[in-house]
């Protein structure tokens, strides 16, 4: 009488797998859209200063970064333990900035250019004095917008 | 000769694969975006051009921060928590005291004639100063700015400053434009 057979008594069902690799594969593509890769390998020491009326830079197309802080170990016994100033992948000088900015600006779409923000990305206990050559480097360079990076505080009060 | 079977390919492995890539973009992702405070710097000024006209004392918020970190408020040590409310009160003047800036009348698209506070807020810092000490009072005075701007959005429109259409953000900037000026750093403390 019996039609429908009884299935195995005992002993697990396997899981069907297939469809594992449509779930990673989505993991997959919302990480590969979402990430954006380390431009710089940075040679200098950053702990972000902090503050609480945060703007996000929306445009990155539109951003040149300028870090400045004490060289890694690695490279303190070449350029010291002075605060530095970063451009791309190489240590330089104030007097160097007004050709990196140019550069910069050479590399954008022409209808951006006047959209660009400079993000001055420096330690929180570096000195104003190196912030405020970077400054001036950035006036001369005519690069007015400027954006000096900071992480959101934990709220204090 | 019999036909064989068609095998099916072993996907098995795939996920594998799929696992294998999946880690490799996280371990590479950087999620956070940038984040900063947001400042426009003044245009260079040409060496024969006359200096500007004084601004007269009374407009003029003086905030100096030494190499020590330690704040200087129009001529009073200030504690970096109490700065945000002088500059409100500064900017406001609710009494229209002497001492505090003079008012202008202007005509602000949406609003009609509205008075704008005269009063620039001038910071100087020195060359020794940290920047975490600068970026806070930069920070302090953004929010004094900010919250002028929502109290002044939520009295007129009965809507949070961010929830503002641009036009009716602009008008309201224009009620309290950011007016921070910074003067050329000092270098007193010899670092």
């Amino acid at each position: 009488m019996a039609k429908f057979k009884k299935s195995r008594r005992g002993g697990q069902q396997a899981i069907n797998t297939a469809s594992l690799p449509d779930i990673v594969f989505m993991l997959l593509f919302f990480f590969m859209v979402s990430t954006t890769m380390k431009e710089v390998d940075l040679k200098v020491m950053i702990k972000p200063a902090q503050a609480t009326e945060l703007v996000k830079l929306e445009r990155k197309e539109l951003v040149t970064f300028i870090y400045v802080g004490i060289p890694n170990k690695a490279f303190q016994s070449l350029y010291g333990t002075e605060p530095r100033i970063q451009l791309n992948d190489q240590f330089a000088t104030v007097d160097d900035i007004q050709s990196y900015i140019a550069q910069a600006r050479d590399n954008m779409r022409e209808s951006d250019q006047a959209k660009m923000i400079v993000s001055i990305k420096a330690d929180r206990e570096c000195p104003m004095g190196i912030i405020t050559d970077i400054k001036q480097a950035l006036r001369k360079a005519a690069a007015l917008k400027i954006n000096y990076s900071a992480n959101q505080k934990a709220d204090s009060n | 000769m019999a036909k064989r079977e068609l095998q099916e390919v072993n996907a098995g492995s795939m996920a594998d694969i799929a696992f294998l890539l999946l880690i490799f973009f996280l371990m590479t992702t950087t999620m956070d975006s940038d984040t900063g405070l947001a400042r426009t710097l003044p245009p260079i000024v040409p060496e024969d051009e006359p200096p500007p006209p004084p601004i007269k004392e009374r407009n003029v918020f003086a905030v100096l921060l030494n190499s020590q970190n330690q704040l200087l408020v129009e001529g009073e040590p200030m504690d970096i928590s109490e700065l945000k409310d002088a500059a409100k009160e500064f900017i406001e003047n609710p009494e229209r005291k002497d001492n505090l800036p003079e008012f202008k009348e202007i005509e602000v698209p949406l609003l009609g004639t509205v008075e704008v506070s005269k009063g620039v807020i001038s910071l100087q810092s020195d060359r020794g100063t940290e920047y975490q000490a600068y970026l806070m009072v930069q920070n302090e005075l953004a929010r004094a700015y900010n919250e002028l701007r929502q109290e002044f959005a939520r009295k007129k429109f009965g809507k949070d400053y961010k929830d503002l259409d641009e036009d009716e953000m602009k008008a309201v900037r224009m009620v309290y434009p950011q007016k921070i000026s910074e003067a050329e750093p000092k270098n007193v403390g010899g670092k």
